[in-house]
């Protein structure tokens, strides 16, 4: 197959269409899924008697336990992933950068969220993802965390190890150089359903400056909030509850309610249809908020654009699932260095007129593209009036 | 200072944004064709339902208000140039100080035998695409007249909603005139792999109306042959939208005619985009070049120029020649001077994917062995590295053995620089090897750009 950017349009008739357009079937599907997540959060596990008994031989076979609603979960979730991944193999066939991030995307959803956790318990392991971190994966971070893997078994000692390093060493120095999107659209969980279950809806993502307005100061807040989770839990274990008595454990399961279920679950993928794929990745996510921080203060990653040879014909901020306005940058020339974006590549495919690159350099071709293409007089040389 | 400028298009709105930017004035956008400016360019993305009316535009609502730039939705009928008014379709006068035409274009209509009737007509403005909507229910074929690239967009959009489109082009290849015989070979291959019915050497004899004598029923070639359809897309060109000021002082041929300075031969009136007329244009350059681009650049000139004091007006330069396209699947992008017919004193080396869908082209000096052209097919080439050549006039052996700089593909995928370079070594015994890679580092390093870390993060939705 020959792979490069001659690239078939694939975004024709997404408006006309009753479930990517937020019609009658978009609803009934965002209904359902967020009666899904409901469920499966806070029902208790009898809801999910005959399913779970359905899985009962898979689980066994994986982990040697029966099945339990997670297994259920986790077993639909990675199935999503492969069937819908194997969709967008077959739609971005003749791009290779969208093909390889989504293979790379579904390997590490099967093996690492899947597989190897199983199969962790099958050999009397504790369950452990290595491809989630604190903050996403907040526990992590925790004194009870440390407790737990700390003395489990003598192997689990070091997936703490192997978590702190990924928190302070790998991400920074990941992001320098590829910037976030080597977790967001290569690695991660949640950015691989949101890459292949939700690509079908990527455009329904909110792009007004009010949007960017409320991304900016609610990713930031669940930061804060999870920072300070982090720091009360240890504080308390420090002190023995002495200064705080419940109130850590009350805070952090409130969290674990609010941020972890409601948000990254019941709205962050039940909304799909309705508010694109991305709500959680671009509102919520503390993981995202630090990666968007690195991104845009020290990383190389940018996105260039092709001197003056955009059309202002807006396929790229349509299609940008993180609501980002990347037509605003095109059309003046200017390089999109975004905390937000996730580096899906998707802009760039659907450009018809080839205006954007994904790449790394650390300084802006911008600056350039201002004087020369954009700003094509230098106001500096005209006398006023 | 009240400025008024007609046309809310992307050379008066570029006009209007840099006008704020740099001064104070009362600023009021014209229009009669809608109230806030969209992109031409993406009206086939509408109707092929792959972006909404509101994703089109490129600023939000508010934009205008917060940057005061006024819109008045009418059509003016008349200029009283003496007296520096604007005559509406109901009457009202607007006293102007400066004014910038900015009128865009209208479709050609070469005097064809049913040209006016229903379900005949070209795509320029919003209007023709509500009512090509309008025609295409229960549409069983279109005809396009015409192979410019509306014409191709016309015949995708119908294609998009599986309405057979037959197109008749006049040229031996499809939009030989513009594109070297390979590539139009190549293009009119893929637009006959999407099941195009390409008419070569056709021309439109007549339109037939229906029993009614009011809609097409079908139209005939100059071969005779009938062909029954619904539709007729006519994208022969377009011609300034200037009408209404013919008989007026202003100096008129096809456009208004302008200076270097983009100034027409009224004090304080300009003329910009597509409706102006260069007295002078640049050497190898058009007096009309209705496009996108230019109209940016001029629009960014004219506001200049209504600023400076006399004598420091900037001259209008469009600078070295680009422009781009898409043919259904395949992207289009040129760089400097590609002739469909090579001169004598030139020559080129072309490669082609043995898939039929990506080519590459350079053209060069036979004497000087200077580099004039870049045309690439399928093939993504980054304008600054292009242009520097051009404008430097490197050899075409420096080009080459630099070639991976230009590249402007995705990450992963192939290049083809080196197959080019071995079609260089068959022509010429030359053999060059190829010492740049694709990506940014380099092309900073080629650029002779300091590599600060001062990255501009300015609010995109600014002026
Ligand atoms: C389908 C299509 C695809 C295109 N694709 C490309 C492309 O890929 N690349 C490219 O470079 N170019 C492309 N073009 C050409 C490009 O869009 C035009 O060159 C450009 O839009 C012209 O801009 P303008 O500002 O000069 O005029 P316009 O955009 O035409 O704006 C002029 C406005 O003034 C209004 N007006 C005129 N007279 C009056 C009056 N008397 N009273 C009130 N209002 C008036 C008109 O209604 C119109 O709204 C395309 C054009 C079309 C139609
Ligand atoms: S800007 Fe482009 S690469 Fe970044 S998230 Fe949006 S579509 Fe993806
Ligand atoms: S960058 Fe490409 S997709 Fe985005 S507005 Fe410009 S031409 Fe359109």
């Amino acid at each position: 197959m020959n792979t490069t950017s001659w690239s078939i349009n694939q975004q024709k008739g997404v408006w006309q269409n009753s479930i990517t357009a937020r019609g009658i079937w978009a609803w009934l599907l965002a209904i359902l899924l967020t009666g899904f997540y409901t469920v499966l959060y806070f029902f208790p596990e009898g809801w999910f008697y005959g399913l779970t008994q359905l899985f009962d031989p898979l689980s066994l076979l994986m982990r040697g336990l029966p099945a339990d609603k997670w297994f259920v979960y986790g077993a639909l979730y990675t199935f999503s992933v492969l069937l819908m991944g194997g969709k967008f193999l077959f739609k971005y066939r003749n791009n290779r950068y969208q093909t390889l991030r989504t293979i790379s995307v579904m390997f590490f959803q099967t093996g690492f969220s899947f597989l190897i956790p199983a199969f962790m318990q099958l050999m009397n392991q504790p369950e452990y993802y290595f491809t989630y971190f604190w903050p996403l994966k907040d526990y992590y971070g925790t004194p009870g965390a440390l407790q737990y893997y700390g003395h489990a078994t003598s192997l689990s000692v070091y997936f703490i190890g192997f978590s702190a390093l990924m928190t302070f060493v790998g991400t920074p120095v990941l992001t320098y150089f590829l910037g976030k999107r080597w977790y967001c659209s290569w690695v991660c969980g949640c950015g691989g359903l949101a890459e292949t279950a939700g690509d079908p809806f990527r455009h329904l993502s909110d792009k007004s400056l009010s949007a960017w307005k409320l991304e900016r100061w609610m990713i930031h807040s669940v930061l804060v909030a999870v920072v300070l989770m982090t720091g009360l839990l240890w504080i308390n274990s420090w002190q023995q509850g002495a200064l705080l008595g419940k109130f850590s454990q009350s805070y952090a399961s409130i969290y674990g309610y609010v941020i972890g279920m409601a948000f990254s679950g019941v709205i962050g993928v039940g909304f799909y249809p309705l508010l694109g794929s991305r709500v959680w990745c671009r509102f919520g996510c503390p993981q995202a908020a630090i990666l968007g921080i690195f991104q845009k203060k020290q990383s190389k990653f940018r996105i260039t654009v092709n001197g003056g040879q955009c059309i202002s014909c807006g396929n790229c901020s349509t299609y940008c699932e993180m609501g980002i306005d990347v037509r605003a940058y095109a059309q003046r020339g200017q390089d999109v260095v975004r905390a937000s974006c996730v580096g899906c590549g998707i802009c760039a495919t659907v450009c018809p007129r080839g205006v954007l690159r994904l790449e790394g350099a650390a300084s802006d071709i911008s600056v350039r593209a201002n004087q020369e293409r954009t700003v094509h007089v230098r106001w500096e040389d005209v006398k006023r009036l | 200072m009240r400025i008024i400028i007609l046309g809310n298009g992307i050379s008066g709105v570029t006009c209007a944004r840099f006008l704020r930017k740099h001064s104070n004035h009362d600023i009021t956008l014209i229009s009669d064709e809608c109230d806030e400016f969209f992109s031409r360019t993406a009206l086939m993305y509408v109707y092929m339902g792959q972006m909404r009316p509101r994703d089109v535009r490129p600023y939000e609502s508010w934009f205008w208000e917060k940057n005061r730039i006024n819109r008045i939705k009418t059509r003016i009928e008349s200029i009283d140039f003496q007296q520096k008014l604007l005559v509406d379709e109901q009457g009202n006068f607007m006293p102007y100080d400066k004014l910038v035409l900015a009128l865009g274009s209208i479709p050609n209509k070469f005097g064809w035998p049913g040209q006016d009737l229903d379900g005949v007509q070209g795509l320029y403005h919003w209007q023709d695409l509500e009512s090509m909507e309008h025609y295409s229910r229960g549409l069983e074929r279109a005809v396009i007249v015409g192979g410019g690239l509306i014409g191709v967009e016309m015949a995708e959009m119908f294609h998009s909603r599986g309405i057979p489109v037959t197109l008749l082009v006049r040229e031996k290849a499809y939009s030989d005139t513009v594109l070297p015989k390979e590539e139009a070979e190549m293009v009119g291959r893929h637009l006959r792999s999407h099941g195009i019915d390409l008419r070569l050497e056709t021309e439109l004899q007549a339109i037939e109306p229906d029993a009614s004598g009011k809609k097409c029923a079908a139209v005939l070639t100059h071969y005779g042959e009938r062909i029954p359809c619904g539709f007729v897309g006519l994208t022969a060109g377009v011609r300034p939208n200037i009408d209404f000021l013919i008989n007026s002082r202003l100096e008129t041929g096809r456009g208004v005619l302008v200076d270097p300075n983009l100034k027409t031969n009224i004090p304080d009136v300009l003329a910009i985009g597509d409706c102006a007329e260069l007295r002078q244009p640049a050497p190898g350059r058009k007096p009309i070049e209705a496009l996108w681009y230019t109209g940016r650049m001029m629009g960014e000139t004219a506001a200049y120029n209504l600023l400076a004091s006399p004598g420091s007006e900037k001259v209008y330069d469009p600078g070295i020649w680009f422009n781009s396209a898409k043919f259904f699947d395949i992207e289009y992008q040129i760089y400097g001077s590609v002739p469909a017919q090579l001169p004598d004193h030139l020559d080129s080396i072309y490669w082609e994917h043995s898939e039929g869908k990506q080519s590459l082209r350079l053209v060069f000096d036979k004497q000087h062995r200077k580099i004039i052209g870049f045309n690439l097919l399928g093939i993504r080439y980054r304008q600054e590295v292009c242009e520097q050549w051009i404008r430097t006039q490197a050899s075409i052996e420096e080009v080459l053995a630099n070639l991976g700089l230009a590249n402007f593909d995705p990450e992963f995928s192939d290049q083809y620089e080196r197959e080019l370079l071995s079609i260089y070594q068959e022509k010429t015994g030359l053999k060059i090897h190829l010492k740049q890679k694709r990506g940014l580092p380099g092309v900073l390093r080629f650029l002779q750009k300091r590599t600060t870390d001062s990255t501009v993060h300015t609010n995109p939705n600014q002026l």
